[in-house]
């Protein structure tokens, strides 16, 4: 169960294709028998609903409505500021309570700014767009709906899915679906396909004529045979080409993006680069369905399937939420929680955060809510020197060296930290699960990660605080040395003719001059963090916000 | 309702450190069985001096460094034991397992920092220096097959007496090996020396088995994936290697590679010693050429130095190498140009 994958044998009965596999990962426990074999079902509609005004990478989307508006389903109630940003609709209707701080689903319990709604019950919707075929749209016109739908990934990361899709920006050799659920417990993704096989197609059939790709895969795992003969079903019938459905292996992290293009291509998309680098997109399923829902049906992205499992729940179960449902009311909708319920994850087990308590709402990329037991996941041990063994260095599947990382880590070294490539690394966990010290690896990691960026923000700041004092320097230098011409001048005008005057302006341009230099001098660049795309610098400050705030928690712990 | 945080993955953990020590003693058990069977209870004699001094140094060491003393609870200490031990001739007094074990234990692991930071093999340094002080001692090899009884053994160990019409002369011979540097030197052709009852099926008598059972016990090791293959591949790869090369050049002067890895400490050495993490290199191409560098070092020590078997001064050697050997064999990372 705990085996590192080093072979596996392709699946029988598909259409040849190659596969590839990358390096390390795992063999993991399945636990989605239960979770993916019930039909999803609709959570109940909520007293009041929580939508923070973040929910994605980027930045925060700015609130449109004040309190006390009536808001229908559909309106948005925030819209997209900056390229990567997404908007946000009201789920229902109701009446917008109050724009506030309230805790978020975060590792640190943060607090965040969010839109709280009241519902009515009513669900009154607004006016009802009449349909057309996709086809007849402008290009621009069909990512205009996208970005309006304030869609997302919704696999877990949560990049706005119109600036992923470039609309164009570069040629695409291929569209990868993806259907892979590589962590255990989480099977939203599956019971979709199951159940809504035609839109899951419709959607990635839109995607195929916004992109425009040579090659088209929908990528499935090895245990989703009720996903599969779904799926086929429905090419059979709209009797498609270009789309092909390929399994790929269960095998931790293939659902990774990275991952799964090696496993389908055997190519790699470059270390710190994006699949666009290599002429690949890679969508996730649920966002092919809201792809649908914003393009066919006009639906913006107002609710998705959440995963609520775990041996701490009564009923494990796939529910179908409005962004901003309580996460206390899934688990009241599953039936509550069992006796010996002991930590609630976000995500799943492998790079799922713990959060303290569940009154925390629903976001459009919360895949699963994991309720478990002591006995289900115990307290990890105490951890233990590193012997390296090099059992992390055989898991990672970025190829990277954990116990070198962590060596340099935890003596504080992180500039051989970045040289052994810290950044590479995808905190996917599986270094610590097989780490027989049980030493908290992802935390260390992350830490360093944290760490480095605070350290650049600070080169940054500090180089605008020495330009500025710079600046002002020369300013007053200048100044001075004007009202010395002036005066130079005028006492030149009252004492008349006089030859003085000649070598004061030589003395002056001189300073002047050397004053010029010094300011070339000081143009000293920083490295690593200049030139960076606006993306780059949005990830980056995302990331290192979380970062912060989870490494605070985590030096609480 | 409040819940306990934890850092991610939540998965419960797979393995620990004892457990992975308790295998490999379990995996040493076929060839130490085949061993005893051989040598005798000095083999037992040994194990048990080694394994006590080994633990009862960590212990204190733990407790000097104020350290957990349910650390020793790791296994690490023992298995460095059991593994001198077991590098020691049957027939020795009751301090050469004691000092060497103390030397192990206390000057090569803990004064280093303890499990994890001790750059050399620890059984190996605690070997190496009884070696090099006590060549006598080390080298009293009874014959296989031919040993005393328990109380015997245990008489000779504490007091040095013998039995009544008992000489160690009768009890001792030279080691395959050490026949073969000798008698070579008396101008002797390898099938000449081969001829002689020291030798048995494919290397040494007895030796051919203890070796065979070590093999076992390491396969077994990489199949639990306690051990990884490449060390033990690479070390026996090198050893064979350039015993084929100088066997193929003169049959008559040098052994077979077959002899090689089924002699000495050889199959022990690969999936037992050389594999100690800790002092080894972690990354996979380093752990090959560190493993061709013992087998290829065992092989020199064993055919021109001076000591008949070369594992621990070729795995030493190879500890102050593997920093520097895992600075240059880095994996090419994932999406990075290779």
């Amino acid at each position: 169960m705990a085996e590192s994958a080093r072979s596996f044998t392709r699946p029988a009965a598909q259409p040849f294709r190659q596969l590839h596999r990358f390096h390390g990962g795992l063999k993991l426990p399945g636990h989605r028998e239960i979770t993916a074999a019930t039909p999803i079902r609709q959570a109940p509609m909520p007293a009041q609903l929580v939508l923070p005004l973040q929910q994605h990478i980027g930045e925060p989307a700015e609130c449109l409505v004040q309190p006390g508006d009536t808001v229908y389903r559909g309106q948005p109630i925030a819209r997209q500021v900056g390229d990567i940003s997404a908007g946000l609709h009201a789920p229902t209707s109701g009446t917008v309570l109050a724009i506030e701080d309230r805790p978020v689903a975060h590792p640190s319990g943060l607090q965040a700014a969010c839109i709280i709604i009241e519902t009515d019950g009513e669900d009154r919707g607004g006016k009802t767009a009449t349909r057309v075929d996709y086809h007849d749209l402008p290009l621009d016109e069909l990512c205009d709906r996208i970005r309006a739908a304030g869609i997302v990934g919704l696999g877990g990361a949560g990049f706005p899915t119109q600036v992923k899709l470039g609309c164009n920006a570069r040629p695409i050799k291929l569209l990868i679906i993806n259907a892979v659920e590589c962590e255990p417990y989480i099977a939203c993704d599956n019971r979709l396909v199951q159940e809504r096989a035609a839109e899951v197609i419709e959607g990635v059939r839109i995607l195929q004529y916004i992109v425009q790709p040579t090659e088209c895969i929908i990528a499935i795992e090895d245990g989703m045979s009720a996903a599969e003969s779904a799926l086929q079903a429905e090419l059979a019938r709209g009797n498609d080409t270009g789309i092909s459905l390929t399994r790929v292996p269960e095998i931790y992290p293939s659902g990774g993006e990275r991952q799964l293009i090696k496993v389908l291509t055997g190519e790699e998309v470059p270390s710190q680069g994006f699949p666009a680098d290599i002429g690949m997109i890679c969508q996730n399923v649920g966002t092919t369905a809201a792809v649908y829902n914003a393009v066919i049906k006009q639906q913006p992205l107002v609710s998705r399937i959440v995963t609520v499992t775990g041996e701490g729940v009564a009923q494990p179960q796939n529910i179908e939420a409005l962004i901003g449902t309580p996460v206390s009311q899934l688990i009241a909708a599953a039936g509550g929680y069992n006796a010996h319920v002991d930590r609630l994850l976000i995500g799943g087990p492998m790079m799922g955060y713990a959060v303290a308590n569940d009154d925390i709402p629903v976001t459009k990329t919360m895949n699963c809510i994991l309720a478990v037991t002591r006995d289900e996941m115990p307290a990890p041990p105490p951890a233990e020197p590193c012997i390296r063994c090099s059992k992390c260095t055989d898991a990672c599947p970025a190829d990277l060296l954990p116990q070198q990382l962590y060596w340099y880590t935890r003596s504080s070294n992180l500039d051989a930290a970045q040289d052994y490539n810290l950044f590479d690394c995808i905190e996917c966990g599986c270094c610590a699960y097989v780490c027989p010290s049980h030493i908290p690896l992802v935390q260390y990691y992350r830490h360093a990660k944290a760490e480095i960026w605070t350290r650049e923000q600070q080169t940054r700041a500090s180089d605008f605080a020495r330009q500025r004092h710079e600046a002002r320097l020369e300013r007053l230098e200048r100044i001075k040395q004007e009202r010395a011409a002036r005066m130079a001048k005028k006492k030149q005008a009252l004492a008349g003719e006089d030859d003085s005057g000649a070598s004061k302006k030589a003395a002056i341009q001189a300073a002047l001059d050397r004053v010029k230099r010094k300011k070339e001098q000081s143009h000293a660049t920083t490295k690593n963090t200049e030139n960076l795309t606006a993306e780059q610098q949005q990830l980056i400050d995302a990331a290192d916000k979380r970062r912060r705030e989870s490494s605070t928690q985590s030096a609480d712990d | 309702m409040e819940f306990r945080t934890y850092s991610s993955p939540h998965l419960p953990v797979s393995d620990s450190v004892p457990v992975m020590m308790q295998r490999v003693l379990l995996a040493l058990l076929p060839g130490t069985i085949c061993f005893t069977w051989l040598f005798g209870a000095g083999v037992i004699i040994n194990l048990l001096l080694a394994s006590i001094t080994a633990l009862a140094a960590e212990a204190a060491v733990l407790k000097l460094r104020k350290r957990p003393v349910t650390t020793l609870l790791d296994g690490s200490a023992l298995l460095t034991g059991v593994l001198l031990a077991l590098a020691l001739p049957p027939l020795t007094p009751w301090w050469i397992p004691v000092v060497g074990s103390l030397f192990a234990i206390v000057i090569a692991k803990q004064l280093y920092g303890g499990l994890g930071y001790n750059p050399f093999n620890p059984a190996m340094a605690g070997y190496v220096v009884l070696l090099i002080s006590f060549p006598l001692e080390l080298t009293l090899w009874s014959v296989p097959g031919m040993h005393m009884g328990l109380v015997d053994s245990v008489v000779y160990a504490f007091t040095g007496s013998l039995p009544e019409q008992q000489t160690l002369d009768a009890l001792t011979s030279a080691t395959p090996m050490d026949s073969i540097k000798t008698r070579l030197g008396l101008s002797e052709t390898l099938s000449e020396i081969q001829g002689s009852p020291l030798f048995g099926s494919f290397a040494g008598a007895g030796w051919e088995w203890i070796n065979l059972w070590f093999l076992v016990g390491g396969l077994w090791l990489i199949k639990m994936r306690v051990i990884q293959w490449q060390i033990p591949v690479g070390m026996l790869l090198g050893l064979a290697g350039i015993a084929l090369v100088f066997h193929a050049f003169d049959p008559d002067s040098y052994s077979s590679p077959l002899f090689q890895v089924f002699s000495g400490a050889a199959m022990l050495g690969a999936f037992f010693i050389a594999t100690d993490p800790v002092s080894a290199c972690t990354t996979p191409r380093g752990r090959i050429y560190f493993g061709l560098g013992i087998g290829v070092l065992v092989y020199i020590i064993r055919t021109w130095g001076g000591y008949p078997d070369g594992v621990a001064f070729a795995v030493l050697l190879m500890n102050m190498a593997a920093p520097t050997i895992d600075h240059y064999t880095r994996p090419r990372v994932f999406g990075e140009k290779g």
